[in-house]
């Protein structure tokens, strides 16, 4: 495989939230508007980049028996990172993402692709990987954010299309979370079939 | 008597999986069945219990007194997962029984953002959202405890409805996953009512 059907295998094929349905948590938690979608989504993105590059470079250092805990370790430190930058130069963002910058961490997506591509593939390869992956994901929250943004408030990233009367304000709370993921996943899958 | 509150709130008004979208992963993935959900909360209101009352320690004995906050990700995630090994041991070794009740569902665990989650607001005292009472250890505590229960009530509500939902007609494209979210959704609604209690 190429880097560049790496990267679109990450965005099409093995979407994180509508083809492996997972990183559920942040799908659902920060998607009240588009625009937190895209942050939470690149927030990941770095994340994964970074984890992916530096466990394919020490995949040959690290024993078969600690490599759980040693992933892990690496994964929490770029989250750490991120968190302090985020802190210092996009205090609104981390304010409105709150507890799900540090849930990175337990994020399935990042170790999971750990596991499953970085411990095998190479440096360049792992890379274009966590590219891949991090669009797929970034562009599903940014799509889930819009859907719940317009219908909720009838604005999209701050732009007002209507008037917020006309929001149901069921898609900005909770309920309207699982209900708009469950509708995507049917049009993915429905779309998805055909193709 | 605000013990009693930070209570409801934590099961009922800001639900840990219905409103705060913590620990979908397990919500999802082992609610087919009625067993396997009381299984799973158990383990979870076992090892949310303990990972509360080690991580405030933490928190305030060595992250708050040597300065060193932000280290509270790196460090909580290691004791949480070391935590779970050591549970694991533990109970290998004296209690054959519950062992045999919880032992399939604790290394999920690790992965359950839920407990990483409360740890960290336990941790920074976030979850005294009313100024209900002030943030101590017995108050915290509590707060995991009432999580915890939150976590068990709507995976196992959860897990009714869908055992239901095997045996209807669904359309094709919404079976599995699609179907369960939206189920989740109306779940979601009804605990909305809530709102307002606290």
């Amino acid at each position: 495989m190429n880097k560049i059907q790496i990267i679109v295998n990450g965005i099409i094929k093995e979407n994180p939230v509508f083809a492996l349905l997972l990183g559920m948590c942040p799908t659902l938690g920060t998607t009240t508007s588009a625009i937190n979608g895209l942050g939470m989504g690149v927030a990941t993105m770095v994340v994964l980049m970074c984890s992916n590059t530096v466990i394919s470079l020490i995949k040959r250092l690290i024993p078969d028996m600690v490599r759980i805990p040693s992933f892990i370790v690496v994964i929490a430190t770029f989250v750490t990172v991120l968190e302090m930058l985020m802190k210092a130069y996009a205090p609104a963002l981390y304010a409105s993402l709150g507890l799900f910058i540090p849930l990175i961490v337990v994020n399935c997506i990042v170790l999971g692709r750990a596991e499953s591509f970085a411990a095998k593939n190479s440096v360049g390869d792992s890379f274009c990987d966590g590219i891949g992956i991090g669009l797929g994901f970034t562009l599903a929250l940014t799509a889930l954010g819009a859907v719940r943004e317009i219908l909720g408030s009838g604005k999209i990233f701050g732009f007002s299309l209507w008037s917020e009367d006309y929001g149901i304000l069921a898609f900005v709370l909770a309920p309207g979370a699982f209900i708009a993921l469950a509708y995507l996943i049917v049009i993915v899958n429905k779309l998805s079939k055909k193709a | 008597m605000e013990y009693i509150l930070i209570a409801i709130s934590a099961i009922f008004v800001n639900n840990v999986v219905l409103s705060q979208f913590l620990g979908i992963c397990p919500f999802l993935g082992v609610s087919k069945k009625v067993s396997t959900a009381l299984g799973m909360g158990a383990a979870v209101t076992f090892v949310l219990t303990l990972a509360t009352i080690v991580t405030y320690l933490i928190q305030n004995y060595i992250l708050n007194a040597f300065g060193i906050g932000y280290m509270q990700t790196i460090m909580f995630i290691l004791v949480i997962a070391s935590l779970v090994q050591m549970v694991e041991i533990i109970l290998k070794k004296m209690s054959p029984s519950l062992y045999q009740a919880l032992g399939v569902f604790l290394p999920l665990i690790t992965t359950n953002c839920c407990i990483l989650g409360v740890a960290i607001t336990v941790g920074n005292g976030d979850y005294n959202l009313q100024g209900l009472a002030e943030p101590s250890m017995l108050s915290g505590v509590v707060y995991a405890i009432a999580t915890a229960i939150g976590y068990a009530l709507a995976l196992v509500l959860f897990s009714v409805l869908r055992e239901h939902l095997e045996l209807m007609d669904v359309p094709e494209a919404m079976k599995g996953t699609p179907i369960a979210l939206l189920t989740a959704g109306l779940m979601a609604m009804a605990f909305v009512g809530f709102s307002g209690m606290v």
